[in-house]
């Protein structure tokens, strides 16, 4: 329980820039065989479940931008909200430096993670209150999560966590209302918002979708620079593949709640080796390149998936779809080091058929 | 080339306690039926106030304070309220921008339909129906869902049944709405596809409002980018794309990251759009234009014509040529023409 007893330490700019030591675990926020499904549908004969997320096992390693991409209800969402605590898991455990989330006791341990992890919403025109000035958003923040900082030193933070995110003069921006200020800006106290808990990982949902292409790239470019400057670890939820590339280390593709593929962002998209990918691949437009993507291919919608059988849940529309992607649903293997696939198909062609169509479930 | 739509010199204002603000600026187009024209932009630039003044949709505070919209020979601006409703719908179809609250969430689809259809006089109860089942397999809904409710579909299919409806009448001309800006990106092109294929199948003009450049790239025939209420750049998709003319097209398209080639950092465009009761009084992109210089700040540039592009850059006069060289922000490879 190190990081969590002693925040300061751990959290300190100093300790993060140096090397891990030999013994610090490989992610510094992971999820292991996460599954959480809501009941859906009346009545108590027909209880249904809905499998938001399904058997998902991942990792955040530390100064790093994880880009989680995929199709609305994919379940990207829905794994922020298990990370941020939002939602308990059904099954499976996340863990955070080593330790399990389910350790989590008393409420200033959980304060203690939440200011670990904070979240950065979608909407920034939503996420903040409209009849208190930007300081008060900052401010309350930190007098909840940085018993660290003496009241009077909190306004001196939120200028330095401003300016980080590019705003400045930040005394000026410190005293404005959200409706004075755009949308790329209230985004960016968002990101302020989290960094003055000094965060270790940021949960960012889809923060860039709501604003102007113009703008994005700068909010893009403030993530990086967490990353790069503060040491901060995201967590990059988005639909924008072409933005996930711009920014992230590695990328995790979703298909209806479960992951179909993980790597780094160039070996992913490069050579996308799960067919879903292949299609988001060629569904994002491009002006500089041809079309390639047909309307027969781009067809099709994501399952619902309410009580799913096994199988994997891409073969309805699938060109590539055998038997046995019905029967038996793909685990997510390591077919190429740092690539996970989880297709029967791909991993037939790397040799390794008989061990992806062996799985149980 | 014969002509479905004539705009000229529309402008649009909203009137606020400190006096009317000008959203749309002597805008001019014409579209040729058939056509599929895309306008962009970012938010606040009038691209959509200027789809309403065409629709002549708008309400107070907004009013056209200028300028005629010909639609088959017809100036809609000047035309009563009454005599617009038969045109609307039948000839000219709009598809708003977010689906999920366009329908009506307690009714069934064959309701909304059957509402449309009997605003514009058809009774026959059978008739209503064919046509619904028709339009819905055009858009590749199954006609089973007339029975559904909004609620029921996805957010495709549910953008999809407003684009079914705005074909009920087979209009001359639909106008869009970002309509897929709330869809992903495998829908949002599929989507894509689809109005292209039944604009090739049933002949309608498209005039297709967006904010994401790319989306349209591969579909409209030309192009036409907003800026602050005013046309900066109108020309043919392609050369748009491949030899901006203006800097503020040429920013928006250096603010996509391409998921090819070498990944390089980008900028974006610095600073927001001004604000429309104080513009500048040059030009209304210099702030934050890479290629600015001293006259730009106090001329107003008027619309160079560039090579068959349209471009409102004053790097364009020949008086101030000196001033052309490559912007800082150009894309590698391209060779930016500028004479």
């Amino acid at each position: 329980m190190t990081t969590l007893t002693e925040p300061e330490a751990q959290l300190s700019t100093q300790t993060r820039t140096e090397p891990p030591a030999a013994t610090e675990p490989r992610w510094l926020l992971e999820g292991r065989a996460l599954t959480r499904t809501f009941r859906v549908g009346g009545g108590l004969r027909r209880r249904r479940h809905l499998h938001a997320v399904d058997d998902a096992t991942f990792g955040i390693g530390r100064s790093e931008i994880l880009a989680l991409v995929g199709e609305s209800g994919s379940g990207k969402s829905t794994i922020a909200r298990l990370l941020a605590r939002v939602h308990p898991p059904t099954s499976g455990e996340i863990f955070f430096d080593g330790e399990p989330l389910s350790r989590l006791r008393s409420r200033a341990d959980v304060l203690r993670y939440r200011a670990a992890v904070p979240m950065v919403f979608q909407d920034p025109f939503s996420s903040l209150n409209p009849a208190y000035p930007v300081s008060h958003a900052i401010l309350r923040g930190m007098s909840l999560h940085r018993p660290d900082i003496p009241a009077s030193q909190r306004e001196e933070e939120a200028a330095r966590v401003l300016t980080a995110v590019g705003l400045s003069p930040a005394a000026q921006i410190l005293r404005r209302y959200p409706h004075e200020l755009s949308g790329g800006q209230r985004q960016r106290i968002g990101f302020a918002q989290a960094l003055a808990y000094r965060p270790q990982v940021i949960l960012a949902d889809e923060p860039v979708s709501m604003l102007d292409i113009s703008i994005r790239i700068g909010l893009l470019n403030v993530m990086a620079a967490l990353r790069d400057e503060q040491g901060v670890s995201l967590l990059y939820i988005t639909h924008d593949i072409a933005s996930a590339r711009y920014v992230a280390d590695r990328m995790m593709v979703m298909y209806a709640g479960r992951i179909v593929e993980s790597g780094p962002v160039d070996e992913v998209l490069g050579t996308p080796r799960h067919p879903y990918t292949q299609l988001l691949v060629a569904a994002v437009p491009d002006p500089r390149a041809e079309l390639t993507v047909t309307a027969e291919m781009a067809k099709g919608e994501p399952p619902k998936v309410i009580d799913p059988g096994p199988g994997c849940r891409f073969a309805d529309r699938c060109p590539l779809a055998l038997p046995v992607c019905r029967t038996t649903t793909p685990p997510l293997l390591e077919l190429v080091p740092g690539v996970e696939v989880a297709c029967h198909v791909a991993a037939e062609q790397e040799g390794r058929g008989e061990e992806s169509m062996a799985a149980v479930g | 080339m014969s002509t479905l739509l004539e705009v000229t010199d529309l402008s649009v204002a909203y009137d606020t306690p400190n006096g009317p603000v000008t959203a749309v600026d002597h805008v001019n187009l014409a579209v040729a039926p058939g056509e599929f024209l895309g306008i962009v932009g970012e938010s606040g630039c009038g691209k959509s106030t200027l789809l309403f003044a065409i629709a002549q949709l708008l309400r107070a505070p907004a009013r056209t304070t200028g300028g005629s919209v010909v639609f088959r020979g017809q100036d809609m601006v000047t035309m009563s309220a009454r005599a617009l409703a038969p045109t609307r719908w039948r000839n000219l179809s709009v598809v708003m921008q977010s689906a999920m609250n366009a329908l009506n969430p307690v009714a069934r689809l064959s309701a909304q339909f059957a509402d449309t259809m009997q605003a514009h006089g058809v009774r026959d109860k059978a008739a209503i129906r064919e046509r619904s089942e028709q339009v819905l397999e055009l858009v590749g809904i199954d006609r089973a869902h007339l029975a559904s409710y909004p609620h029921q579909l996805s957010g495709g299919m549910r953008q999809r049944a407003m684009i079914a409806m705005a074909l009920l009448f087979t209009p001359e001309l639909v106008i869009m709405d970002e309509p897929t800006s709330a869809l992903d990106v495998v829908a949002q092109r599929s989507l894509m596809l689809q109005i292209k294929e039944l604009q090739q199948q049933l002949g309608f003009a498209v005039l297709f409002v967006t904010h994401d450049m790319s989306l349209v790239s591969h579909f409209s025939d030309r192009l036409m980018v907003m800026y602050a209420g005013e046309v900066v750049e109108f020309g043919s998709t392609r050369q748009v794309f491949d030899h901006p003319a203006h800097p503020y097209s040429q920013g928006l398209l250096d603010a996509f990251p391409s998921i090819r080639g070498e990944r390089k950092a980008l900028v974006g465009i610095p600073g927001t759009p001004p604000s429309l009761s104080a513009l500048p009084p040059g030009c209304r992109f210099e702030p934050r234009c890479p290629v600015s210089f001293a006259e730009c700040a106090t001329t107003r540039p008027p619309l160079y014509d560039v090579d068959g592009v349209l471009s409102r850059c004053l790097l364009h006069d020949p008086a101030y040529s000196s001033h052309a060289t490559t912007p800082t922000t150009s894309r590698e490879g391209d060779d930016v023409d500028r004479t």
